[in-house]
């Protein structure tokens, strides 16, 4: 760590500290692309966040995002991702734990409030549910609307379409019907996909090879 | 000199300037002085009236709506062909749907559309408002504006240059003309 860059050594030395006063609520740290990683439990999120914005050395007072993540082979499919910046210590820090469709994870909202509709939206998009939400709806996606479309088991499509109903004279929803196949690409074909090969950069291989027989 | 009016009226809008149109005015002009009053059919007039005051609701919804204020700015300057835009639907003749017009909006697009007055036209704007362009295969996505409100124009283009739209404007101006009924 001696040669290594001076702000990697500040993030190494930052979380070591982190994971000296947390202890067990922090399972893991790494640090990837010059990035310091916590890996969180997830039932201590709230009192690692006040730590981490509260804390003299830390004052990690902004949540720059909040999102979910989906990994569907894992036990554990979801992550929730915080990433926090520290203006006054010119730091940022990635704050990840993992969890499912059954398990709640606290919402963190009593900490930073900006957080609300953020949660809303991993909500929405992957069905993470924030115990002690106080206002856990969906953000983005249509009214009534089934699913969490971010999922990747979500077809891409949807269930629904919509229709204007001239009899009922008002805006329908009806099950999927497409008129028009997905297109799947031919990579093989000459006329689809992008060619790995420029014309005329066969002419420059050829010409190396001779010149290495040579 | 009546009926010479007549034909004047209708032939009015599709005369070049030049030589012919100007004596034409001079015509109309003439007898405004002479008698007081120009005689016109009424259909005429009542389309000359139309094409020369499309009022669209302004309804942008994506990108689209960037090459629409285009059209409506200093450089193409849609004012020059009575093309204001409007903020109510109850003011408006036309509605152009530029971007794309997703699920949750449909309800909302329909409802303004039935609020603006007949006769009402619709000029859909771009591949997304034509049938879905980009998002076609999308789970909130409507496929096509058509698909809720009866479309008159259809303005190709991902987005359509600001051109596209003030020609797809007078391709609208053409069909009314064309049309040429007082009731749609």
């Amino acid at each position: 760590m001696a040669d290594a860059e001076p702000h990697i050594r500040s993030l190494a030395d930052l979380g070591e500290t982190i994971a000296g006063e947390l202890g067990d609520m922090i399972s893991s740290r790494e640090i990837i692309n010059g990035e310091l990683v916590l890996h969180a439990q997830r039932d201590s999120i709230v009192k690692i966040l006040m730590f981490l914005r509260d804390d003299v050395n830390c004052q990690f007072k902004l949540l720059m995002e909040l999102c979910g993540v989906d990994y569907p082979e894992r036990e554990e499919r979801f992550d929730v991702v915080y990433c926090l910046l520290s203006l006054t210590q010119n730091m940022r820090v990635r704050l990840k734990l993992s969890t499912d469709e059954a398990s709640p994870v606290p919402s963190v909202t009593g900490v930073y409030s900006s957080a609300g509709w953020w949660e809303r939206e991993a909500w929405d998009l992957y069905g993470i549910y924030f115990s002690d939400h106080p206002d856990l709806r969906r953000i983005l996606s249509d009214y009534g609307f089934e699913g969490h479309p971010l999922r990747k088991d979500f077809p891409l499509t949807g269930y629904v379409e919509i229709r204007y109903d001239d009899e009922q004279k008002r805006v329908v929803y009806e099950p999927v019907n497409l008129t028009q196949e997905y297109r799947n690409f031919d990579f093989l074909s000459p006329w689809e996909g992008v060619q790995q090969l420029l014309p005329g950069d066969e002419k420059a291989e050829a010409a190396e090879e001779e010149g290495g027989d040579a | 000199m009546a009926t010479e009016i007549d034909q004047s009226s209708q032939s009015l809008a599709q005369l070049p300037p030049g030589i012919e149109q100007d004596a034409l005015l001079k015509n109309v002009t003439d007898t405004l002085v002479d008698k007081g009053f120009v005689v016109a059919q009424l259909d005429n007039l009542v389309n000359w009236a139309r094409t020369g005051s499309l009022w669209p609701m302004t309804f942008g919804l994506a990108c689209c709506a960037i090459e629409m204020m285009h059209a409506y700015v200093s450089r193409y300057d849609l004012d020059r062909f009575g093309v204001v835009p409007r903020a109510s639907p109850r003011q408006s003749d036309v509605i152009i749907v530029a971007g794309t017009l997703t699920n949750k909006m449909a309800p909302a697009f329909r409802k303004v559309y039935d609020q603006m007055a007949e006769p009402r036209y619709v000029i859909s704007m771009g591949s997304c408002a034509n049938g879905g362009g980009y998002y076609h295969y999308s789970y909130s996505v409507v496929r096509g504006c058509d698909r809720v409100v009866p479309v008159d124009i259809y303005v190709p283009g991902c987005p359509p240059t600001a051109e596209a739209l003030v020609y797809g404007i007078l391709q609208l101006q053409k069909k009314i003309r064309r049309t040429g009924t007082l009731w749609r």
